[in-house]
């Protein structure tokens, strides 16, 4: 590695010109987990620079140091060539670094502009309506289009994230990041935020977008890093690249892992959603016309970019968001019949007696009480039992006893809290619960998220033996290998609608690739 | 005539500790304490300000009203000061349950201004026979405008007060000019608000909190100040203050949080406090009448909560300890 | 190669939730705070009443229980108790009822009226059974009001159980007007003849213990081994997992503040029936308030809650021993109370809370 203190780039001119930002050999772990390993990038000024990797390759770790948020444990980070420090997002803002985070942090009842200054201690007169016509000028020389008196609580996302630039402009960033902004915009919006892009790169700022939309990487940016599980990939020069290589060099190569996969038997259709639609409070639609069909004794994968809709999709079965429109029915397995699910309590399938079990993604949060020991969360699903007006502790207890000897879960006993548990002991208590129940569909979100290797191949197991019984598994993932070495069929979602439903035992990785990365509108038929 | 005059005289005397107590509540509130210790704190302002004036009253020859006025002041403030740091000490610092230690703080400050009303004379072993700080009350009630007298019964209703009736309404007018105007009102509102918000556009969550949980209990414990010196003509008596802090936690919630209402609630209220002495209603009724600020603060505040206008909720973070990590 | 220094600042400590502390560190911290919180009010005292520390606490002793003064003191704290244990279903959801008060006073205001308008017209024994009905009423009425705007619009509960406290206090002091026409602001035994509780064992107050014991189980039963009290733990645990399971959270809300309120209810009966035969607008003496205090101070545990209310009453009458003794003033005790539970709050910062201490001021860091 080359040891100057100054990078310099040529351009073509033969001009000699600085790069805005530069990361050397930079570092970061979160205890045993490696989130950035070595990464060097380079942004150049007057760049757009698209950040290219799925879920968990480390992309917002990455940026998060850039605008203080995290420190690095190891590396350097240069801006204009210089070597500096960011310790906090005000030595960021100092440095004329601003980042535009995925989740909005702004204060809901206060207006735009009261946003945009928040913070800001000038030396200038405080004095609101300068500050609104400074707002103004910004949004006229970029092209927002912005209300500078219009409050945060009426505004639509779009119009916050607009906010959300301008207060960093506000700020005099000549460094922009932006945290997959188009995750929440409809097809219109990206257009409009795009131009706003090309604009403020044309007034010589430097932006970093990170998205895993392929489209957008190849309209919008002039160069694309990719990262991979933490590590650095490339980067290449848009212009001389394809989706094929840019998918290749996101998904990497195909990994064996070995999980034991066995012919689906006697496969029935069980559940069978047809185009479920869903609409949030923001006003996006998070669940675009969903038609799919689980069948017993098969595990469907669902596979896509964080928040293409799959927690919406499994709440929604589950019972849990009562505002979608579509149609989800269960054929019980006793009778054939129909019933069906929709606009009912999770409450009210049980005792429809739909044996439906859900491992939500939020393990302590929803799946289990964190301040309740393994006892009494075993109870959370069965507590109603009986006509006494008292809880039967006997069965949940024996349950707790069985799940702890049968999955190995490591506690002091039975009786302590769970949120002392490490992750993946939470995750046996969770799974071991739900498929207690002789469920006859199984909904599992990212059940092995976090869990090291053992357990998450007694996960796979669980789930495997519960596929053997006839159960119909719906399992969210984010790991490609996984999906394609359990699955029995592969259901993939792009911003809220299914771009395909592919063959677990014959798709390539690169094929769920650009269906995960494919844009709206431009999805094919279904089934 | 003169009748009316009078009342809306004893209306504004009756609203000013109040008007005290909710802009020290709001501004307290605006950072997201919710301090049910006002009522133990104007206690405490009080008691403090009785003390300091009783030394200086029975330590000195003669009682120069300049003193007069500022010893048991700065007394007041301070002792408002040390009760209000102690609560952000175990809310904020400690990260304690506001409402427990608001109530613990106001079960202190009562009990802590009664025992020195009480018992002040005997643990001194002065030889006055009771508690009662008249030279100072005097310089208390001195009128700022001495023209109030020749401007007929309705002058005299309006500037005939001493001169803590005008600041609580200039500090009113001033505490709303500053949350509406100012770059520090902005950033403590944001705190209320969205504290997770204000800390990452850079905002010292915890310096705001201190300094606007602090500055208003000093802004209370005048109203207790107040009611001693100038209501009550310098003259203690137990639990006299009675639960007027208590209705000052209501006015802030009747005046939506919004200092600058506060000002007419507080007066409206003080007035729905004496009301009976100058309308004909039997004896009975009395106790109804009184009642009617607090039914009044339930409809508003059930008519807030269901219109759901947000400009009129109580601030977002009110009640909520703020712990970084927990973003 | 050129090596560099790079300085990172990070702060002295670092403040972290801690999950892992166990039951017996978590008993000494609070030990530990509180013979702090008795060393403060022993100098405190001896600041006042020039008294030794032993003394002072040998007076305290005896003004909680000496001669004659037990069977009172047990009755204070089975009445705090009782409204300690309204409070507690309510604070486990979640919900802060800072209404007790009123709650508690407006039955007293329903026993005092059944005693006043029945009494004489029908027996005692059917009169005290309507003066329960009517007081458990009351209390059920005058809780479920705000919880009925909390669970539909998510009207602060706080402030509105604040108000409701006044609102009932105000209505008593009518009551008084209309029932004693000399103005007195008492309506004492003189007036309120019937309906007073049997003695048990001729002993006064016994029957009032005894039926807080009797709440104090079946609370315990209620919240640990019931169904309804699984409930409420989720609701007060996580919001998020009561719906995931298909939880009534509206209903059960309402439902846990009518129990609050019924509880109330019974202390409000306990206190006029059962033991002053009088009503004032003061009857309920701040224990609405200092219930709040007590149920927190107990971890919202009943049985806890026996010690947490002996604590305080102890305090309370033992501290009222040393004013009436040194001539001062009776308030002393609130002084000595908020200065233990300052302690006692402040300690728990300590068993929730981590502090990693920083050893290193500045890292430096070598990089190649």
């Amino acid at each position: 590695m080359s040891p100057c203190v100054f990078s310099v780039n040529f351009n073509t001119g033969g001009t000699l010109i600085l790069n805005a930002l530069e990361l050397k050999n930079v570092t970061k772990r979160f205890g045993d987990v490696v989130a950035n390993n070595n990464i060097n990038l380079t942004v150049k000024s007057g760049e757009i620079l698209a950040i290219l990797g799925e879920n968990g390759s480390g992309k917002t770790t990455l940026m998060n140091m850039i605008a203080g948020i995290y420190f690095p444990d190891e590396g350097s980070i240069y801006v204009n060539g210089k070597p500096v420090t960011i310790s906090s997002p005000k030595d960021a803002f100092n440095l004329k670094i601003g980042m535009i985070h995925q989740h909005f942090k702004l204060v809901d009842l206060f207006t735009a502009t009261e946003n945009i200054v928040l913070g800001i201690n000038d030396k200038h007169k405080f004095n609101i309506k300068d500050a609104e016509k400074r707002v103004a000028e910004i949004s006229a020389k970029y092209g927002f289009d912005i209300d500078p008196k219009k409050k945060i609580y009426d505004m639509s996302v779009s119009e916050k994230q607009t906010v959300e630039i301008v207060k960093v402009l506000y700020r005099g960033a000549d460094i922009l990041i932006l945290d997959e902004p188009t995750a929440v915009l409809t097809p219109q919006e990206t257009e409009k935020l795009f131009t706003v892009i090309k604009k403020m790169k044309e007034d010589g700022k430097s932006i970093i977008i990170i998205t895993h939309k392929m489209h957008e990487v190849l309209s919008v940016s002039d160069r694309v890093a990719i990262l991979r599980r933490g590590e650095y990939i490339d980067t290449v020069v848009t212009a001389e690249t394809n989706e094929a290589q840019l998918t290749e060099m996101m998904v990497g190569k195909k990994i064996s892992l070995n999980i034991s996969r066995s012919e689906p038997k006697n496969s029935v259709d069980r559940l069978i959603v047809k185009n479920l639609n869903l609409t949030n409070a923001d006003g996006v639609k998070v669940l675009d016309n969903i038609s799919f069909t689980a069948k017993s004794g098969e595990i469907l994968g669902v596979a896509g970019i964080a928040g293409s809709g799959q927690k919406e999709l499994l709440e929604s079965i589950a019972g849990l968001i009562n505002s979608s429109k579509g149609e989800v029915t269960y054929i019980d397995p006793s009778n054939n019949s129909k019933i069906d699910l929709r606009k009912k309590t999770p409450m009210q399938i049980r005792e429809l007696g739909v044996r439906l079990s859900f491992v939500p993604e939020d393990r302590l949060g929803m799946g289990l009480v964190g301040n309740m020991d393994i006892i009494d969360n075993m109870m959370l699903r069965s507590y109603k039992n009986g006509h006494s007006l008292f809880l039967d502790k006997k069965p949940p207890k024996k349950l707790a006893d069985k799940i702890i000897k049968e999955l190995e879960v490591v506690t002091p006993s039975a009786t302590t809290p769970v949120r002392r548990l490490s992750g993946g002991n939470v995750q046996k208590v969770l799974v071991g619960r739900e498929i207690s129940s002789a469920p006859t569909v199984l909904m599992a979100a990212y059940p092995v998220r976090g869990l090291d290797i053992n357990s998450s191949y007694t996960i796979y197991n669980l789930l495997n033996k519960q596929k053997e019984n006839g159960v119909a598994i719906i399992f969210v993932g984010e790991d490609l290998d996984v999906l394609l070495e359990l699955c029995d069929r592969i259901l993939v979602i792009s911003s809220g609608a299914v771009s395909g439903i592919v063959d677990g035992r014959t798709a390539k990785k690169e094929e769920i690739g650009l269906l995960m990365t494919k844009a709206k509108g431009a999805k094919e038929n279904e089934e | 005539m003169d009748a009316l005059a009078q009342f809306i005289s004893r209306a504004i005397l009756q609203g000013t500790p109040l008007l005290y107590g909710a802009t020290g509540e709001i501004i307290t509130e605006k950072s997201g304490n919710l301090n049910l210790g006002i009522p133990g704190i104007m206690y405490i302002g009080a008691i403090s300000g009785v003390i300091g004036g009783f030394f200086y009253q029975n330590e000195s020859q003669s009682v120069s009203p300049l003193l007069a006025v500022i010893i048991p002041l700065l007394c007041c403030l301070f002792g408002s000061l040390l009760t209000s740091l102690l609560y952000c000490f175990l809310t904020v610092t400690l990260k304690a349950n506001q409402n427990v230690t608001g109530l613990a703080i106001t079960t202190f400050g009562v009990g802590f201004g009664n025992f020195f009303g009480g018992s002040l004379i005997k643990i001194l072993k002065s030889d006055v026979p009771y508690l009662s700080l008249v030279k100072i009350a005097k310089a208390y009630k001195t009128t700022v405008f001495p023209f109030s007298d020749d401007m007929g019964s309705f002058g005299k209703m309006i500037f005939s007060h001493g001169f803590m009736v005008y600041l609580a309404i200039i500090i009113a007018v001033v505490a709303g000019i500053f949350l509406k105007r100012t770059r520090p009102g902005l950033h403590l509102r944001s705190v209320g608000e969205n504290p997770a918000t204000a800390d990452a556009a850079g905002i010292n969550v915890t310096l705001y909190k201190y300094l606007a949980t602090s500055i208003g209990g000093m802004i209370a414990g005048l109203g207790g100040l107040f009611y001693i010196m100038d209501y009550s003509n310098g003259i203690w008596s137990n639990n006299g203050f009675g639960d007027r802090g208590w209705l000052a936690i209501a006015i802030v919630i009747f005046s939506i949080w919004k200092p600058s209402m506060s000002i007419l609630s507080s007066y409206l209220f003080g007035a729905l406090y004496i009301l009976f002495n100058y309308i004909n209603v039997p004896m009975t009724y009395i106790p109804l009448i009184q009642m009617l600020p607090y039914a009044v603060t339930i409809i508003v505040l059930i008519a807030t909560s269901v219109r759901k206008k947000r400009e009129n909720q109580p601030p977002h973070a009110l009640g909520v300890t703020y712990f970084r990590e927990e973003r | 190669m050129k090596n560099k220094k790079i300085k990172t600042h990070e702060p002295l400590f670092h403040i972290s939730k801690r999950t892992d502390i166990s039951r017996s560190k978590a008993i000494i911290i609070r030990v530990i705070s509180l013979l702090a919180a008795l060393v403060v009010c022993g100098i405190v005292t001896k600041i006042f009443t020039g008294d030794d520390p032993i003394s002072i606490f040998k007076t305290i002793y005896l003004g909680a229980f000496g001669t004659g003064r037990t069977l009172v003191t047990i009755h204070e704290i089975a009445i705090l108790l009782c409204v300690s244990l309204a409070v507690t279903p309510a604070f486990k959801m979640r919900f802060w009822n800072t209404g007790a008060e009123g709650q508690v006073l407006i039955s007293c205001l329903s026993t005092a009226m059944c005693m006043f308008y029945l009494g004489g017209k029908v027996s005692d024994g059917v009169l005290i059974l309507l003066m329960a009905v009517f007081a458990i009423a009351a209390g059920i009425i005058w809780a479920v009001i705000p919880a009925f705007f909390k669970a539909h619009w998510g009207t602060n509960e706080t402030l509105f159980t604040l108000m409701m406290n006044y609102v009932a206090i105000q209505l008593i002091e009518f009551f008084l007007k209309i029932a004693d026409k000399s103005g007195s602001n008492v309506v004492g035994p003189d007036l309120l003849t019937h309906g007073w509780f049997p003695k048990l064992f001729g002993t006064n107050y016994l029957l009032n213990i005894f039926i807080v014991a009797v709440i104090t189980v079946l609370l315990y039963i209620y919240l640990n081994y019931s169904k309804h009290g699984y409930e409420i733990s989720v609701v007060g645990e996580s919001e998020n997992t009561a719906k995931y399971i298909g939880i009534n959270v509206k209903k059960v809300i309402i439902r846990t503040m009518a129990l609050s309120g019924a509880i109330c209810g019974v202390a409000g009966l306990l206190l006029v029936g059962g033991a002053s035969h009088s009503i004032d607008s003061n009857l309920a003496d701040g224990r609405g308030f200092t219930a709040i205090m007590v149920s927190w101070l107990a971890k919202f545990n009943p049985s806890t809650m026996i010690l947490t209310s002996l604590l305080i009453v102890f305090l309370e009458r033992g501290a009222d021993e040393v004013s009436s003794k040194f001539g001062l003033n009776a308030d002393f005790a609130d002084i000595l109370t908020g200065i233990i539970l300052f302690f006692i709050i402040g300690c728990e910062f300590f068993i929730n809370y981590k502090i990693n201490i920083n050893h290193r001021k500045t890292n430096i860091k070598e990089e190649k």
